[in-house]
C-alpha cells in the first residue's frame, strides 16, 4: 500500500545576516492513510520548520528548501507551483498552529473566515457555506454556534479560538491534518478537551494527523508512531509503545528521564540533559548531540550517525508494524559501539 | 571561595511555625469604562485566599491561567497593594508597613520571576544586576566586597564568575534565570516567591533549574512559595500543594494526599488532564474532561465558582459558596459534597 | 507559559562552536558558554553609518561642528571688520562668499555664525531636554494621578502655542539678546521632551525588570535613573537631534526679527534679515546665510532620522545585513 505522505531527505536552510542556519538536515519519514504521527522536539529541533517546508509556507528567501521530496498521494509537494500548492493547502492538507490569535484574522468574523475556505475550495455559495460553518462549529464543540459565527476572534477564549482553527482546518475534509503545537499555550484542562476533540474527529473522518509538540505526555496519548528530532535531524523513529518502553537514542532517554513523574519516589534530583542545544549556524562535525551525551564515544565526535534500524518489527508481515530506527553509534543498553 | 557543590546539605526539617500567614487576601482590579473612567466592574483576581507557609517548606500554588496565582504572589510581596486581607511575615504585618519599613522587609522576602528575558535590565551587566540589593541595603560596602559577593552568588547558582561583566543578552534563558536567582539570594532572604520560574524555559533546561532550586533550599534553609501551572514539576518540588480556581483556594493538602486522593472535583479534573508519558496508561485511563471555559473573573458565578463546569454539582452549589474546611488533618477542601 | 517558538535565529544565543570549547562542554554544565556580541552604543553607531540618510546628516553635522570650533582658524577675516571700500562685493577669490553692506566678509561671518547657532542650539536643547525629561519621567512613573495630570496639562498649554510665536512672546517679556533667546527656545521645547519622556517611561515601567527592582527594595529615586532612563533613551536621543534642528531655525527666526542676536554679532538669521533689504542687487548676502540655515536644519533632521532607525530594534535586518 502506498503511503499517504512520504518525506525523503528534506533539507531546509535559512540564509540570515549571521550565516546559514541549517534548520532541517535530511529527515525522512512516512505516514499512512489515517495514521497519527507525533513529532517530538524542543525549540530549535526543526520540527515546525519541517512541516512548514512541506506546505511551502516559509518565505524563500530567507528560507531555502535545499533538497528532498515530499510525496503526498503520489504528487511531490515540494515540486509544486504556487498555484498547485494553494489548491492543496487548506483543502487536502490542513494545518493548525500554536497561537490562534495570530493565525486567525483579527478583523474578520470567524464565520467569514471559515466560509471563505468553503467557498474557495468546495465551491459553495454563501448561504450553503454559512450553514456548513454552523455545522462545523457545533461539531468542534462551540456552544451557541449561530451567535458565535458572527463574532471576532478576540471575543473568544484561547480554547475556543483553537476550536475555530480546527473547524477551519476540517472544513474541506482534509486527508491530513498537521497540528503545530496547538495546545502548548493552552491550560491543561483545555488541552485535554482539544486532544479529545481531535482524537474523536480522527476516528470519525479517518484523516491522518501529524502532531508536533515538546510534551511527551501528549504524544503518549495520541500518536501511533513517533519521530524525535534534534538539531534538524531525526534521531529516533518508532511506534509509540516501542519508543517509551525501549528508547534507543540517548536524547530520547534523556528526555524521558528528566520528566518528574518518571521518578515517583523521593528522587533527590531530576535527571537532566546537561549543556544547551547547539548553534544551527555552526553545527559541530559528528553527532549534534555528542556534546551533551552520556554515551559518547570518539566516533560520535567525528561522524554523524545515520538513522538505521535497531529493531525490526515483530511481525514484518502484518500491516502497520513499524521498525524502530535510531541515529546512534552506541547501543544504549550496553554502552558499547554497535 | 567555597564551591557551592561542596557546601554541607542539611536535612530539611519543616518547621511547625508558620513563616508566612495569609488571611482573607483579596485583590480586585477595577474596570473603568465611559469617558469619566467610572468603575463599572471589578476583576476579582484574588478573592479571599488564606493559607500558611511553614519554615523551610515548599508550598506549591497551582492553577490554570486566570486563577489568580501570580496575582497572589505579587500581592503577598506587596508589589500590588491588596484590596483587603492580611499578610504576616515572621509576625510582622506587611500590609500596614510604610514605604521605608516595607523596603527594609524586602531583604527577607524575595521573588524569582517568570520571564528570564524580561526580568533582567538589558542595559546592566550581571555584576550590576546581582549587586543591586547591596547598593540599597549595604551602601557602606566597598566595591571589592560587592564584587566578591556577586562572584560568590554566581558560583552558588552554577555560573562561571568570570562572566561578571557580561550583559544579559549574551546568556541563554536558563542562564538568565540563574542570574535572577543569584540576584534574589544576595541578601540571604528566608522566603522566596517563585512565580512560574521555569515556564519560559525549554524542557531540558527546566530540570536543571528545578534541581538548582531544590539544592539551594537545602543549603540555605529557604522557604518557597512555588507558583506554577505545571503539575508534574510542582509535585516534584513541593511539600504541600494549594489549588486555586478563579481567585479562590479549592483544596490544600500535602503532595501525596493530593495526587493520590484529591477530593475537590476541580483538583481531580486538573490532575486527570495532565498527560502521562506512558502510552499504555494513557490509553487505558479514564480522563475527566471538563466542559466549557473558565468564567470571567469579573463576573464569577454565584455560589461555588466551579459550578459552571463541575460534573457533580448539586443544587446547593449554585446558591451557597463552600468554605475551605479542614476535612482531615492538613487536608482542606472547599466543596459541599465533601463533608 | 509557552516555550519559545522555534525560530532559527534565536539559536545563536546558545553555545559557541569553536572546537576548543568542546572540552568545556563535555565536562561542564551549560553555564560555561556565551555568545560574543558588541555593546549597545557600538552597534547603534555601526547601524547609523549604514543608514544612507543618516550618513549625510552625520557628515553635515560634523562639518558644522568643525566650522564652529575652528572658526577663528578658518576665517580669512575678522567677521566684524568693516571695509567700506569693498561693500556689496560679489563672490570673488578674495571674498568667496562676497561682502555685505558694511564690507564685512560673508564667509567669515557664516563661520562665526555657526558658533552662535550651535551654542544657542545646544544650550536651548540642554534646558529643554533636562527640564522636560525630568518632568516627563516624574509624570510617567508616579502613581499619583493628580501629579501626572497637573504636569501634563501644563505641558499641553505650552504645546498649544505655535513654537516660534511662543518664543517671540517670551522674548517680548524677557527682552532681546542671545541669552534670552536660548531660554525662550528652551522653554518652548520643554513640552515635547516631557511628552516623549513620559511615553517612554510608561512603556518601560511595566517591564518585569522594573518590577524586579521594586521587589529588591530599590527606591524609586534610584529606579528612575538606573532602570527607566537608559531604556527610555532612544526616543529622547532622536528628539535631541530633531530639536537642535528646530533650535537653529528658531534662533535664525528670532534674530531675523531683531529679537535674538544683536548686531554686530553674525547670526545667520540676522544676516538673512540684513540681506533681505539688498536682495535686488546683491542676492548673495541673503543666499549664503539662507543656505547655511537650510543645510544645518537638514543635517540635524537627517541625523535624527538616521538615529531613529539605528536605535529601532526592528530595523535590525535592514541595517545589519552583511550581504547588501
Amino acid at each position: 500500500m502506498a503511503h499517504l505522505l512520504d518525506v525523503e531527505n528534506l533539507q531546509t536552510e535559512f540564509h540570515t545576516s549571521e550565516g546559514v542556519v541549517k534548520a532541517v538536515n535530511g529527515i525522512s519519514y512516512t505516514l499512512e492513510e489515517g495514521g497519527i504521527l507525533g513529532i517530538v522536539g524542543e525549540s530549535g529541533s526543526g520540527k515546525s520548520v519541517s512541516v512548514l517546508s512541506l506546505l511551502k509556507l516559509l518565505p524563500q528567501p530567507p528560507a531555502l528548501i535545499k533538497d528532498g521530496a515530499a510525496t503526498f498521494d503520489g504528487r511531490d509537494l515540494l515540486a509544486m507551483t504556487d498555484k498547485e500548492i494553494r489548491a492543496v493547502r487548506g483543502n487536502e492538507i490542513a494545518i493548525i498552529f500554536q497561537d490562534p490569535m495570530t493565525s486567525l484574522n483579527p478583523i474578520m468574523k470567524i464565520g467569514k473566515q471559515i466560509g471563505e475556505a468553503l467557498e474557495l475550495h468546495m465551491g459553495m455559495n454563501e448561504s450553503d457555506a454559512r450553514q456548513r460553518t454552523i455545522e462545523l462549529l457545533n461539531h468542534v464543540g462551540i456552544p451557541m454556534a449561530e451567535q458565535r459565527i458572527d463574532q471576532y476572534p478576540h471575543q473568544l477564549s484561547g480554547g475556543m479560538r483553537q476550536r475555530v482553527m480546527i473547524a477551519l482546518g476540517l472544513s474541506c475534509n482534509p486527508r491530513l491534518l498537521i497540528a503545530d503545537e496547538p495546545t502548548t499555550a493552552l491550560d491543561v484542562t483545555i488541552q485535554a478537551q482539544i486532544i479529545a476533540l481531535v482524537r474523536g474527529l480522527q476516528e470519525e473522518t479517518g484523516m491522518a494527523v501529524i502532531w508536533i509538540t515538546h510534551d511527551l505526555g501528549v504524544i503518549a496519548g495520541l500518536a501511533d508512531q513517533v519521530i524525535v528530532m534534534y538539531s534538524g535531524y531525526v534521531v529516533e523513529y518508532a511506534a509509540v509503545d516501542d519508543l517509551f518502553e525501549n528508547p534507543r537514542h540517548p536524547y530520547t532517554l534523556g528526555l524521558l528521564s528528566s520528566l518528574p513523574e518518571m521518578g515517583d519516589d523521593e528522587t533527590e534530583e531530576l535527571q537532566t540533559i546537561r549543556g544547551t542545544p547547539p548553534d544551527l549556524i555552526n553545527l559541530p562535525p559528528g553527532c549534534p548531540f555528542a556534546p551533551r551525551c552520556d554515551y559518547v564515544i570518539e566516533r560520535c565526535l567525528a561522524e554523524n550517525p545515520p538513522l538505521t534500524t535497531v529493531q525490526n518489527p515483530a511481525d514484518p508481515g502484518v500491516e502497520g508494524q513499524t521498525a524502530h530506527l535510531a541515529a546512534c553509534w552506541v547501543n544504549v543498553d550496553t554502552g558499547q559501539a554497535r | 571561595m567555597p564551591d557551592s557543590k561542596q557546601m554541607p546539605e542539611r536535612d530539611r526539617t519543616i518547621g511547625k511555625k508558620a513563616l508566612l500567614e495569609v488571611r482573607e487576601l483579596r485583590k480586585y482590579f477595577p474596570i473603568r469604562k465611559g469617558i469619566f473612567g467610572r468603575e463599572t466592574e471589578q476583576v476579582k483576581a484574588v478573592d479571599g485566599v488564606s493559607f500558611d507557609v511553614f519554615e523551610q517548606e515548599t508550598l506549591g500554588l497551582v492553577g490554570e491561567s486566570g486563577c489568580g496565582k501570580s496575582t497572589t504572589g505579587n500581592t503577598i510581596l506587596q508589589l500590588l497593594t491588596p484590596t483587603s486581607g492580611t499578610v504576616r511575615y515572621d509576625g510582622v504585618e506587611l500590609t500596614t508597613l510604610d514605604g521605608k519599613k516595607l523596603r527594609q522587609m524586602r531583604q527577607h522576602i524575595q521573588m524569582i520571576f517568570q520571564n528570564p528575558y524580561a526580568s533582567l535590565n538589558p542595559r546592566l551587566t550581571v555584576s550590576q544586576i546581582v549587586s543591586e540589593p547591596l547598593n540599597t541595603f549595604r551602601p557602606q560596602m566597598s566595591k571589592r566586597e560587592r564584587q566578591e559577593i556577586v562572584q560568590e552568588m554566581l558560583q552558588l547558582v552554577g555560573l562561571n564568575p568570570a562572566f561578571i561583566n557580561r550583559y544579559p543578552h549574551e546568556f541563554s534563558g536558563g542562564q538568565r534565570q540563574r542570574i535572577g536567582i543569584a540576584r534574589a539570594l544576595t541578601l540571604d532572604p528566608a522566603f522566596i516567591v517563585c512565580d512560574e520560574p521555569i515556564a519560559a524555559l525549554d524542557v531540558s533546561i527546566q530540570a536543571q533549574v528545578v534541581n538548582l532550586l531544590r539544592r539551594l533550599q537545602k543549603q540555605l534553609g529557604l522557604t518557597y512559595l512555588f507558583i506554577s501551572h505545571d503539575l508534574s514539576m510542582v509535585r516534584f518540588i513541593s511539600d504541600r500543594i494549594a489549588v486555586m480556581y478563579l481567585g479562590k483556594l479549592v483544596e490544600v493538602a500535602d503532595k501525596d494526599t493530593l495526587y493520590n486522593n484529591a477530593l475537590h472535583p476541580y483538583s481531580q479534573a486538573l490532575l486527570s488532564a495532565v498527560p502521562v508519558a506512558n502510552p499504555k496508561r494513557e490509553r487505558n485511563r479514564q480522563q475527566i474532561i471538563l466542559q466549557g471555559d473558565v468564567p470571567s473573573p469579573a463576573n464569577p458565578p454565584s455560589g461555588c465558582n466551579f459550578n459552571t463546569r463541575c460534573p457533580v454539582a448539586i443544587d446547593r452549589c449554585f446558591v451557597e459558596e463552600p468554605a475551605l474546611r479542614e476535612v482531615e488533618t492538613g487536608h482542606w477542601c472547599a466543596c459541599h459534597l465533601v463533608d | 507559559m509557552n516555550t519559545k517558538p522555534p525560530s532559527p535565529t534565536t539559536l545563536s544565543d546558545a553555545s559557541a562552536s569553536e572546537a576548543s570549547k568542546f572540552e568545556g562542554i563535555l565536562n561542564g554544565s551549560d553555564a560555561q558558554e556565551l555568545v560574543e556580541s558588541q555593546g549597545f552604543w557600538r552597534t547603534t553607531w555601526r547601524r547609523l553609518l549604514r543608514h544612507p540618510v543618516g550618513r549625510i546628516g552625520l557628515v553635515i553635522v560634523v562639518i558644522l561642528v568643525i566650522m564652529a570650533l575652528f572658526a577663528p582658524l578658518l576665517s580669512p577675516y575678522d567677521p566684524n571688520a568693516i571695509d567700506f571700500t569693498n561693500r556689496f562685493s560679489p563672490p570673488t577669490f578674495a571674498h568667496p562668499m562676497g561682502t555685505d553692506d558694511f564690507g564685512r566678509d560673508t564667509l567669515s561671518r557664516i563661520l562665526y555664525g555657526a558658533r552662535i547657532s550651535l551654542m544657542v542650539g545646544v544650550i536651548a536643547v540642554g534646558i529643554a531636554g533636562s527640564v522636560g525629561t525630568f518632568l516627563g519621567m516624574v509624570s510617567g512613573y508616579t502613581s499619583r494621578r493628580w501629579l501626572d495630570e497637573t504636569i501634563m496639562r501644563g505641558m499641553d498649554i505650552l504645546f498649544a502655542f505655535p513654537a516660534i510665536l511662543l518664543a517671540i512672546a517670551i522674548m517680548a517679556a524677557l527682552g532681546k539678546g542671545v541669552a534670552n533667546a536660548m531660554v525662550a527656545i528652551g522653554l518652548v521645547y520643554i513640552p515635547i521632551f516631557a511628552r516623549i519622556a513620559r511615553g517612554a517611561v510608561l512603556s518601560v515601567r511595566n517591564e518585569e525588570y522594573v518590577k524586579a527592582a521594586r521587589a529588591l527594595g530599590t527606591p524609586s529615586y534610584v529606579i528612575l535613573p538606573r532602570h527607566l532612563l537608559p531604556n527610555a533613551m532612544a526616543p529622547l536621543i532622536v528628539e535631541v537631534s530633531l530639536s537642535l534642528a528646530f533650535a537653529i531655525l528658531a534662533e535664525a527666526a528670532l534674530s531675523f526679527f531683531g529679537l535674538g542676536t544683536q548686531p554686530p554679532d553674525p547670526s545667520w538669521g540676522r544676516m538673512l534679515s540684513e540681506g533681505r533689504a539688498y536682495f535686488q542687487q546683491s542676492f548673495w548676502m541673503a543666499l549664503f546665510p539662507g543656505l547655511a540655515i537650510m543645510f544645518s536644519v537638514m543635517g540635524f533632521n537627517f541625523l535624527g532620522d538616521g538615529l531613529r532607525d539605528a536605535l529601532d530594534p526592528k530595523m535590525k535586518q535592514v541595517l545589519e545585513a552583511k550581504n547588501r
